[in-house]
C-alpha cells in the first residue's frame, strides 16, 4: 500500500512541475525562446502574491486574481520591449539576456525581501486531506494537479479553437509569412509571454502554499520545468504534464528508498528518458 | 491615377543590390504581369511592395498614400495581399485554418469568404481538415491564393504561382484568375511562364538584373522584343 501511496503522491507532485513547465513550454513552442529566468519569475510571482496578501489582507487564492493581470502585463512588456530584440537566427542572445534577467531578479528579490524563507499563509483548506480508501490525499496536491490539468486543457483550447491560437501556430511556423497575413509577430510573442506569466502566477501560488521559498530557489524550479518539457517532447503540452509526472514519481520513489535520493532520482529519470527517447516522448513532427 | 505605384524603387540584400530604380504602375481593376528570368528581381520587387523587404530608396504608394515605410502587416491591412513564392502554407494549420488566417484580426466585408473560396477551388472543400502541407503542390497553391483572397484585398500580388507545377495544374490555377478579377481585385502576377502571363495580363513588364527592360500591352510586344528584354541577347 505504501508504494501505491508513494506513486500517487508522485503523480500529484508532477502536477506542480507541469505548472512550472507549461509557461516555459508555451514560450519555447511559439518563439523558440528558452527563458532562463522562468524559475525566478515563478519565485517573483510568489513574492507578489505574498505582498498582496500582506497589504490587502486577501487570501492567497483571491490575491492570485489581482496578481494575474499584473503578471500578464509584465510578461507582455518584457517580451515586447526586451526579449523580442533578442530573437533572430542566433540562439545565444536570448540565453544571455534571460540569464542576466535571472540574476537581476534574484538580487532584486534579495534586496527587497532578504534571504529569509517565506511562505504564503495557510488555512484549514491548505492542510486538509481526503481519505481515498487506504490512502490519504492532501487537498493541496489534488488542487495543484487539477490546476495543471485545467491549465493544459485551457491552453489546448486556446491553441486549437481560437483565432489567437491559430495566429500563435502560424507565427510559430513562419513569422514572416504570418506578417504578410496581417499578423504582428512582435505582439503575438508579447501576448504569448503574457499568458506564460499568467501560468507562472498560478504555479507561484502552489509553490508558496506548499513549501517555503526564498529568492534563490528559482534556478532549481527552472531545472524541473526544463526536464518536464524535454521529457514530454518540445511543444507538446500533454507531454509536459507527463514529463512532470515522471519527475514527480521518480522523486517520491527515490525519497521513499532514501530521503537523500529524492532530487537525484528525478534527474536520473530525466537522463534515462533522454537516453531512450532523445527527442522526448511526444516530439512534434515538423521540428 | 494608378492604384499602386513604385517610383525609383531600390533594394539590397546585404551588399548585393537587387533592384535599381524600378518604376511600375497598377491601375484599378488592372492585371499586370511581371516576367523575367531567375534573379531578375521580380520576387524582390514583390517583397519590397509587400513590406517584407525594406526598400532603401524610392517610393511605393497605394491609393495615393505612401506605404513604403509601413510594415508587412500594416500594408496587408491597407488592402494589399500577397501570395508568396513557394506558397508558404503554415504546416501546423489545416487547410481551413490556413484560409482563416487571412482574416486575422479584422472583419472585412467583401466577395471572398470560406464559401466563395471553396466555390473557386472545390477540391479544397474536400480537403479542408487536412494539414495544408499534406496537399499536392497545385492544391497548396490554391490554398495560398485563397488565404490571400480571404482578406478581400484591393490588390493581390501573386509571386510565381506556377513555379514547380505541372502544366495541367497551372492551367487549373490560371482558370481562377478571371474570377478573381471579376470579384474586383487588381493583380500583379509574377511569372516565368511567358505564355501564361501574356494570356491573363492587361500589361506586361519585363525585368532583367533588377531593372525594368520592357513594358507594354501583350499585343504591342513582339516575340523578339520580349526575348531581348528577357535574356538581354542583343544589348
Amino acid at each position: 500500500m505504501i508504494w501505491i501511496d508513494t506513486i500517487i503522491q508522485g503523480i500529484l507532485l508532477g502536477g506542480l512541475y507541469a505548472l512550472f513547465a507549461s509557461g516555459l513550454s508555451l514560450v519555447f513552442g511559439i518563439m523558440r525562446l528558452v527563458n532562463l529566468a522562468h524559475g525566478d519569475l515563478i519565485v517573483m510571482g510568489a513574492y507578489l502574491i505574498l505582498v498582496l496578501v500582506t497589504l490587502l489582507g486577501l487570501s492567497p487564492f483571491l490575491a492570485v486574481f489581482v496578481a494575474v493581470p499584473l503578471m500578464f502585463a509584465l510578461g507582455w512588456f518584457l517580451q515586447k520591449f526586451l526579449l523580442n530584440r533578442t530573437l533572430g537566427e542566433d540562439i545565444l542572445p536570448p540565453l544571455l539576456v534571460t540569464f542576466g534577467l535571472s540574476i537581476a531578479l534574484q538580487n532584486a528579490l534579495l534586496e527587497g525581501f532578504s534571504a529569509d524563507s517565506q511562505r504564503l499563509p495557510t488555512n484549514a483548506l491548505t492542510t486538509a486531506s481526503v481519505d481515498a480508501g487506504p490512502i490519504t490525499l492532501g487537498v493541496m496536491p489534488l488542487l495543484t494537479f487539477a490546476s495543471a490539468v485545467l491549465v493544459i486543457v485551457g491552453l489546448n483550447q486556446l491553441f486549437y479553437r481560437t483565432e489567437l491560437g491559430r495566429a500563435f501556430r502560424a507565427t510559430s511556423d513562419d513569422a514572416t509569412t504570418a506578417s504578410l497575413m496581417g499578423i504582428k509577430p512582435a505582439n503575438i510573442f508579447a501576448t504569448a509571454t503574457g499568458i506564460a506569466l499568467v501560468i507562472v502566477t498560478i504555479a507561484a501560488l502552489y509553490l508558496g502554499l506548499r513549501a517555503n521559498f526564498d529568492p534563490n530557489i528559482g534556478p532549481a524550479r527552472l531545472i524541473y520545468a526544463f526536464e518536464a518539457v524535454i521529457i514530454g517532447g518540445l511543444g507538446s503540452l500533454w507531454g509536459t504534464l507527463l514529463g512532470g509526472i515522471i519527475i514527480g514519481v521518480a522523486q517520491t520513489v527515490g525519497a521513499a528508498i532514501n530521503p537523500e535520493w529524492q532530487i537525484l532520482a528525478g534527474h536520473i529519470a530525466f537522463l534515462v528518458v533522454l537516453l531512450v527517447r532523445p527527442r522526448g516522448l511526444f516530439p512534434r513532427a515538423n521540428d | 491615377m494608378a492604384l499602386l505605384q513604385t517610383q525609383n524603387l531600390t533594394a539590397h540584400y546585404g551588399d548585393f543590390q537587387a533592384l535599381f530604380g524600378v518604376d511600375i504602375e497598377l491601375g484599378e481593376a488592372e492585371t499586370v504581369a511581371i516576367i523575367g528570368a531567375n534573379g531578375a528581381g521580380k520576387t524582390t520587387l514583390m517583397r519590397s511592395i509587400a513590406g517584407v523587404l525594406r526598400n532603401d530608396a524610392g517610393a511605393v504608394s497605394f491609393d495615393g498614400v505612401s506605404i513604403g515605410a509601413l510594415t508587412a502587416d500594416e500594408i496587408m491591412a491597407q488592402g494589399v495581399a500577397m501570395v508568396p513564392e513557394g506558397r508558404k502554407l503554415f504546416p501546423s494549420l489545416t487547410v481551413e485554418e490556413n484560409l482563416l488566417i487571412g482574416t486575422y484580426g479584422r472583419k472585412t466585408a467583401g466577395h471572398w469568404t470560406l464559401d466563395t473560396v471553396y466555390d473557386l477551388f472545390p477540391i479544397l472543400a474536400e480537403r479542408r481538415h487536412n494539414p495544408g502541407t499534406a496537399l499536392s503542390g497545385g492544391q497548396q497553391q490554391m490554398v495560398a491564393i485563397g488565404r490571400a483572397l480571404m482578406s478581400n484585398p484591393r490588390v493581390l500580388l501573386c509571386d510565381e504561382i506556377s513555379l514547380g507545377l505541372a502544366p495541367v495544374v497551372i492551367k487549373d490555377i490560371y482558370k481562377a484568375i478571371p474570377q478573381i478579377k471579376a470579384a474586383g481585385a487588381s493583380m500583379i502576377v509574377v511569372e516565368q511562364d511567358i505564355a501564361q502571363a501574356m494570356a491573363v495580363a492587361d500589361r506586361v513588364y519585363c525585368m532583367m538584373e533588377g531593372r525594368v527592360t520592357l513594358s507594354g500591352t501583350p499585343d504591342s510586344l513582339s516575340r523578339d522584343d520580349i526575348h531581348n528584354a528577357y535574356f538581354g541577347a542583343s544589348h
